[in-house]
């Protein structure tokens, strides 16, 4: 791209970093639209879209009523000005809300009911809707999956779900994995239980809009003591146009069961920037472990800064039970605006958070991104390893809280953030914030690389690398293992990113 | 933005508790800086750069009364061979005071400032403190500006032959005071300034430093023991080229303490450092907020700040370094570490970056913990009672900020001062 060819790159910054940041945000691959017929809700947002949401999703009542509550709150809030974004004024009543296509009109009964002209939207995307292929991303992959490797798929387009993959084997095993306007309907009392539990209707801006017109998503209940028998996976597509996307995900582990969850999203190629603001809780109750994984590949608008996805996302997970583990990896790339931070509520003793990220950012693209890591209970522990990297004119921020409450005796929280700059033009900044409130708590927030695992350091010394290799060697690779913390099915992205170095960082 | 109410009634009641002095040829800049004062609003629960720090008993119209600490050390840097300048309950007290002469520095009275026309300082009153309420506000250091009562103007052109000494003593129990200092080190010269003293019930400060190409300035300051005092101090410093500005604060106890450090390191080849060491033990916010602007090439910026905290002790420290396009080869280092000696005590750190230069270094940590049980451990196989191990620990911790002080007189007056202070919570 025009950018990066002119761009003076320092001495010291890998140049086949500087190539995949380029290839990354060269070509959007995705940015093709779909025709085909919608219905559109009026535009614009009132108490009557509100109550055609529920009404199309066919809701009970206390469901209306729990999106008119979220309504009302919003009309209060204002829009945080907080992040160091720099975007016009979003217009919310200039959006529509709800929009799906004509053929789902009627529910189908099954994938084979579904409209050709969605199946081969995902199948484009690489995700065929179909349950005897895997994920086509595999194919393109070096290392060739175990025999038989399934991922169930929850496909959203625009504001409905078009299908869910493998249903009928995942309920065998106890697990529940559908959208959730089928949850409400199917499970509402798991939904009652649970939604905005962990992410309350008036958390924030963004997230209140969402609890007012999210419109699907997926729900994933997993039984005591299960282990999902295979990965399960969310794929967003933004289709129409002037349309926001408001997903809302659900996913309770419950005591001592095991899931790997995957979301990915695209969008097309337009002039006109999208609202996208999801909402995803993650309950984790004893012994549970969850690892959420997201490649977010929203178009990032072009490269004059002419539209683009304003993703304003807000995840948390609240690891309830006692050891409970949560790990959010994400790799960003796409987006005109981010606005996220994956948070962990490590509220069981013994319970751990882990956020990998990787954030690049080129053009004009802006990414204000981290995580909070709240300890409540005894022996928690938490990770957050964070590396942002910028070029053209785009700013990338890390943003992130680190709070020992007085309760968290011995909580323990390790903090490596890294930022890249490519050229001048670009902005690259940090803003953590540590609160430690009991001296029996460990928090350590470092940019250098002076804190390198021992053992990792021990083993390449042994091997005759002298120790500024070896740090080297480690906190390049770190880049790497975020990607590898990546289930197989974003092989293909992640395979375009690992060429990415953080040598030459700035702090 | 039109402020809330909220802060709206509160700026205004608080104005309306004050006098502005006889002002003269400072009547422009004091009327801006009050202007200023009006439009930010004073700093209130809910601002972001407050959000570990609550400005209330710093804002409301009186100033709660502290008791005058009667301790029996010897007063800091008392065999250092210095210019005093005294200050009681910050009125410039000529009688405690040396004769304001010293070779290769000039040093005037605020009052001079105002009612001699074309002072050299006249230009400076203000404008660092103009320029520093960007990005970021900071309302009580305009109000300083508005309503400063008296101060020094302090104009280096040679290298003096010894410290310069501001001494705030604080005498009444209610004293609310304002000292606004302006400095000034041309080019190529050299000088020490030191403060110290409790100054006043609550104290407000505000110095602003201009630091021309090649000059230098060190500065240490201790702020008094007195346990109720509060104290909200800006220092604003702009660094010309090849300049050097080396900070260091102290701060053994006061129930409130703001100190913001705002530099701006504008010419190229400046260096600049600030360190803190705190020492809190019972009631005790401290809070060390600091805004680093690079401007200019190869400059090199590092801040070390270190806290011990316990009974229930508070330590706050907001960093930032900001790298502008312009400052290529920028070497910043940050460090904000505390030690928390029992559990009720709390450290909040947010330490920032924001870079927009790609040939550039910078790098900052945070730490926060108890002592290291494994070197306790150590000491004590080793016959060391555990209380001294501790104190060991603990200076050792603090060393690093300390060492920071280049002049050796000068650090190990401070030392003795740390050491004093851990014996002292040790036995009393």
């Amino acid at each position: 791209m025009a950018i990066l060819d002119q761009t003076d790159v320092k001495e010291g910054v890998d140049q086949e970093t500087v190539d995949a940041v380029r290839e990354v945000g060269e070509k959007y691959k995705y940015g093709w639209e779909t025709e085909i017929e919608m219905e559109y809700a009026p535009k614009g947002l009132t108490e009557d879209i509100v109550r055609l949401i529920s009404d199309k999703n066919e809701e009970p009542e206390w469901m209306t009523e729990w999106r008119l509550e979220a309504f009302a709150r919003w009309q209060q809030l204002k829009e945080p000005d907080w992040a160091m974004l720099d975007y016009p004024e979003v217009d919310f009543q200039d959006q529509y809300y709800y929009a799906r296509p004509k053929s789902m009109e009627k529910k189908p009964e099954s994938l084979d009911d579904v409209d050709p002209k969605l199946l081969a939207t995902y199948e484009k995307l690489g995700i065929p809707l179909k349950e005897q292929m895997i994920l086509a991303g595999v194919e393109g992959a070096d290392a060739t999956p175990a025999e038989g490797r399934k991922v169930a798929v929850d496909a959203v387009f625009d504001s409905v779900s078009v299908g869910t993959t493998f249903q009928k084997e995942l309920r065998q095993a106890g697990v529940i994995f559908c959208s959730i306007s089928e949850a409400i309907r199917e499970h509402p009392e798991l939904v009652k239980k649970y939604l905005g539990s962990v992410v309350p209707v008036s958390d924030n801006f963004y997230a209140t809009l969402n609890s007012a017109v999210f419109s699907d998503g997926s729900f994933v209940y997993i039984p005591p003591g299960v282990r999902c028998p295979m990965e399960l996976s969310t794929y967003f597509r933004i289709n129409a146009e002037n349309t926001g996307q408001f997903e809302r995900t659900l996913i309770i582990a419950d005591k001592g069961s095991y899931v790997s969850y995957l979301e990915g999203c695209t969008a097309p190629q337009r002039d006109v920037s999208q609202l996208h603001a999801a909402v995803v809780e993650i309950v984790l109750l004893e012994d549970a472990e969850v690892k959420y994984s997201t490649v977010q590949n929203w178009y990032p608008g072009d490269e004059n800064g002419k539209g683009g996805i304003y993703n304003f996302v807000t995840k948390r997970a609240d690891c309830r039970g006692d050891r409970s583990k949560v790990m959010w990896t994400q790799v960003e790339t796409g987006s005109a605006v981010t606005w996220k931070y994956p948070s962990c509520i490590l509220r069981g003793d013994d319970s751990q958070g882990e956020f990998y990220s990787i954030a690049i950012t080129n053009n004009h693209q802006q990414a204000d991104t981290g995580t909070k890591m709240i300890h409540l209970g005894k022996n928690t522990k938490s990770r957050i390893v964070s590396k942002g990297i910028s070029a053209g004119f785009a700013q990338n921020t890390y943003r992130g809280l680190v709070s020992m409450h007085p309760k968290a005796k011995n909580g323990r929280n390790y903090t490596q953030c890294d930022s890249l700059l490519i050229g001048d033009k670009c902005g690259a900044h940090t803003v953590p914030y540590i609160e430690v409130r009991n001296n029996s708590a460990r928090v350590e927030h470092e940019a250098t690389t002076s804190k390198v695992d021992d053992e990792q350091m021990f083993y390449c010394r042994q091997r005759g690398m002298d120790e500024e290799a070896a740090v080297a060697l480690i906190v390049n690779g770190f880049a790497k293992e975020v990607l590898q913390a990546l289930p197989m099915e974003f092989a293909m992205e992640a395979q375009q990113l690992v060429a990415i170095s953080l040598e030459g960082s700035v702090g | 933005m039109a402020l809330d109410d909220r802060k709206l009634s509160a700026t205004e009641e608080r104005l309306a508790a004050m006098t502005m002095p006889e002002v003269g040829c400072t009547a422009d800049a004091r009327q801006a800086a009050l202007a200023r004062v009006r439009a930010m609003g004073l700093p209130g629960r809910r601002d972001e750069y407050w959000k570990y720090t609550r400005p209330d008993t710093l804002v409301q119209p009186k100033a709660l009364p502290a008791a005058v600490f009667d301790g029996d050390e010897t007063p800091l840097f008392d065999a250092i061979d210095r210019l005093k300048i005294v200050f009681v309950d910050g009125v410039y007290n000529a009688g405690l005071s040396d004769e304001l002469e010293l070779e290769g520095v000039q040093i005037d009275r605020l009052e001079d400032i105002c009612c001699q026309k074309n002072h050299w300082a006249e230009d400076l009153y203000g404008t660092l403190e103009t320029n520093g309420q960007s990005p970021v506000e900071r309302p009580l250091a305009a109000l300083n500006t508005a309503f400063a009562g008296d101060g020094v103007a302090i104009r280096v052109t040679g290298k003096p032959s010894k410290p310069i000494s501001l001494i705030y003593i604080h005498d009444a129990e209610d004293s609310d005071v304002f000292l606004h200092h302006v400095v000034r080190v041309e080019n190529g010269a050299e000088a020490t300034i030191l403060e110290n003293g409790p100054a006043a019930a609550r104290f407000n400060k505000c110095m602003e430093i201009d630091i021309a190409d090649r000059g230098a300035l060190h500065h240490v300051r201790a702020q008094g023991r007195d346990h109720e005092r509060r104290a909200a101090t800006h220092m604003f410093a702009r660094l010309g080229q090849e300049s050097v500005f080396k900070t260091f604060t102290l701060t053994a106890n006061g129930v409130m303490t703001r100190n913001e450090v705002v530099l701006e390191l504008t010419g190229d080849d400046a260096i600049a450092h600030v360190a803190g060491a705190a020492l809190g033990d019972g009631d005790f916010h401290h809070d060390d907020t600091v805004f680093i602007t690079h401007e200019g090439v190869n400059c090199e910026s590092r801040q070390v700040f270190k806290k011990v905290l316990c009974n229930g002790a508070t330590g706050v420290f907001q960093g930032k370094i900001l790298v502008k396009q312009s400052a290529q080869k920028t070497d910043g280092y940050q460090i904000s570490q505390s030690l928390l000696l029992d559990d009720d005590s709390q450290f909040y750190a947010k330490p920032e970056l924001e870079i927009y230069a790609d040939d550039v270094a910078c790098s900052h940590g945070s730490t926060s913990g108890a002592i290291d049980e494994d070197a306790l451990f150590y000491l004590r196989a080793r016959g060391v009672p555990h209380g001294t191990a501790t104190d060991l620990l603990t200076l050792a911790f603090l060393a690093e900020a300390v060492e920071e002080i280049e002049d050796e007189a000068l650090a190990d007056d401070i030392l003795t001062r740390l050491e004093g202070w851990l014996t002292r919570r040790r036995h009393g």
